[in-house]
């Protein structure tokens, strides 16, 4: 279902709010909580603007309430200054925008890597909540990068974890403990959430299982609006057709998990830039 | 019109759904009579940061994108794939003088498009737009040097920030153009008073949507009296009556774009259904009997 603004025009006009509480999760991720009353579901994202700087698509990690939070990864020099951001600090919010999870499903396995799980958090919730079996695979570069593993626990769901050094849990990637996990145990559908050359493997992994997948993804955006085709993918814009879709979607296109676009609307690679 | 067969009469306007070729191809598909590629320059440009978007609940919204655009070497591949799906596609560029608009023209006019329109009106690009559009002279050096070296049909747009349209049309006209759209967005100003900063990060932007209805009501009128080549309205049209409202000020052909922002692309399917009902209700066989109405004295 495509979220256009003429049925909730009201939330795109821009508020600015304060930060009323900053939460250092991991040594490189920070969650921002704001007082903003627009109701809100696990999936959909606000553009957060830092005043002088940029205005970023985020997540909410936090929906139930008027308290949202987002939660960042210090990626681009934006995200790096939103480490800096202390209670009191003004931001402008508008949305939220987007699809979101369907959180009906009895047997759930969550696969997120670096700040997917921002995303995916309040899902998990939402889905213990209403009674489901939430298994999570949770991955970081090492155990300290683990996101929302204790919220997650507390929550009630099961938490699996791989790091790339090997300090917690499976040495690995979380694609692969997400593999093992489709391969040993029966699951209703996936969640995922992560780099989308991460979010293709899982597709691949969940496919032979006939388990379905629904994938956030994460694009490029400039209006939030399904007007200026910044996040265009495929025939789908991020912004109003997602950002969760189903991933027979996302494999539909020539795109997914192999080229997204700069800010002049250039396809790039994604991955490492190929040698010279 | 204009040397164009198009199958109805309402297009994309440039700057919404055109940077990639399959959203050309989905605002076709959902019946647009033409699709108007994203302002295309030289090489790739990312435009302005973020925010670079306001908007207003009722009339519409502020935008200054600061034309991004991924360069006249990778977007013929998009052309392409719009052109696959069967649409009907014209080509915009932008660019700082006469010499890089008429080699830009020349090279996008190899890509299969099927006229060009000049942005001659950008409100927000410093270099670009409205800033070599808004002298009559400029206007027509510009278009005689694309005309010069094109064979497609171009079509100037032009700006309504300026003291009268209609002579920076009939300039485009002087120098061979085909048609002229009009009108670009309107150039404003959004202030937060609670941060006390403009809100967009370039501070200036345009202006499109409802509010600006009358604005290009009015310079489509001035032009329409000035001019004998087709004029292609454009600003704040979202139901039929906006449109024949254009159309009885002079319009031939209509461009749509923040109308998509708001309802959706479906936007194309009930404009073209709206405009044809409110045709056939005031007894017009056709939509060119209607062009230019309101110019004719009452019966």
């Amino acid at each position: 279902m495509r979220c256009y603004i003429s049925e909730t025009v009201a939330l795109s006009v821009r508020t600015v709010v304060e930060v009323t509480d900053t939460v250092l999760e991991t040594p490189s991720t920070i969650t921002l909580r704001f007082s903003y009353a627009p109701p809100a579901d696990p999936g959909q994202f606000v553009m957060v603007w830092l005043p002088g700087d940029d205005e970023l698509p985020m997540s909410l990690s936090y929906t139930e309430g008027t308290s949202k939070g987002v939660t960042i990864k210090a990626m681009g020099i934006t995200s790096r200054r939103v480490l800096s951001l202390r209670t009191g600090a003004k931001i402008g919010v508008r949305g939220p925008y987007g699809n979101r999870f369907d959180v009906s499903p009895r047997r759930v396995l969550v696969v997120g890597g670096g700040s997917g799980m921002a995303v995916l958090a309040p899902a998990v919730e939402r889905a213990l909540t209403g009674g489901a079996a939430v298994t999570v695979a949770l991955g970081a570069t090492r155990s300290s990068e683990l996101l929302f593993r204790d919220r997650l626990r507390t929550a009630g769901a099961r938490v699996e974890s791989a790091t790339d050094d090997g300090s917690e849990g499976a040495r690995g990637y979380v694609t692969g403990l997400g593999a093992t996990l489709l391969e040993t145990e029966r699951f209703d559908v996936v969640w995922t959430c992560g780099p989308e050359v991460m979010m293709g493997k899982v597709v691949a992994a969940a496919r032979p299982k006939g388990v379905p997948v629904f994938c956030a993804v994460e694009r490029h955006m400039k209006c939030a609006l399904g007007m200026c085709d910044a996040c265009a993918l495929g025939p789908y814009h991020v912004c109003i057709d997602g950002p969760v879709f189903p991933a027979e979607r996302l494999t539909s296109t020539e795109d997914f998990a192999r080229f997204h676009r700069d800010s002049s609307g250039r396809r790039v690679p994604f991955g490492p830039p190929a040698p010279g | 019109m204009a040397g164009l067969n198009l199958r109805n009469p309402f297009l994309l306007a440039s700057g919404i759904w055109g940077e990639s070729g399959e959203s050309l191809a989905g605002a076709w598909r959902a019946g647009a009579g033409g699709v108007i590629t994203k302002s295309i320059g030289e090489g790739p440009r990312p435009g302005y940061p973020n925010p670079t978007i306001e908007v207003y609940e009722q009339w519409g919204m502020l935008n200054a994108m600061g034309l991004p655009n991924p360069g006249m070497d990778e977007y013929p591949r998009e052309i392409e794939i719009a052109r696959r799906a069967g649409a009907t596609v014209i080509g915009s560029v932008f660019a700082g003088d006469a010499a890089e608009f008429a080699r830009l023209s020349g090279r996008i006019e190899t890509t299969g498009v099927e006229a060009i329109e000049l942005n001659l009106s950008c409100p927000h690009a410093e270099g670009f737009g409205t800033e070599v559009g808004s002298d009559p002279a400029d206007v027509e050096r510009i278009v005689r040097a694309v005309v010069d070296r094109v064979q497609l049909p171009v079509i100037a747009k032009i700006t309504p920030n300026t003291a009268d349209a209609g002579e920076l049309a009939l300039a485009a006209e002087r120098a061979g153009a085909a048609a002229i759209s009009a009108i670009n967005t309107v150039r404003g100003l959004a202030i937060d008073v609670t941060l006390r900063r403009p809100v967009l990060a370039h501070g200036l932007g345009g202006l499109s949507g409802a509010a600006i209805k009358p604005v290009g009501l009015a310079c489509v009128w001035q032009i329409y009296r000035r001019v004998k080549i087709p004029v292609i309205g454009v600003g704040g049209i979202r139901t039929g009556t906006d449109a024949l409202e254009y159309v009885m000020a002079g319009a031939q052909a209509l461009e749509v774009g923040t109308a998509i922002t708001f309802d959706g692309i479906g936007v194309f399917g009930r404009l073209h259904r709206e405009l044809s009902e409110r045709l056939d209700a005031l007894g017009y066989a056709r939509l060119e009997d209607a062009v230019g109405a309101a110019h004719l004295p009452s019966p």
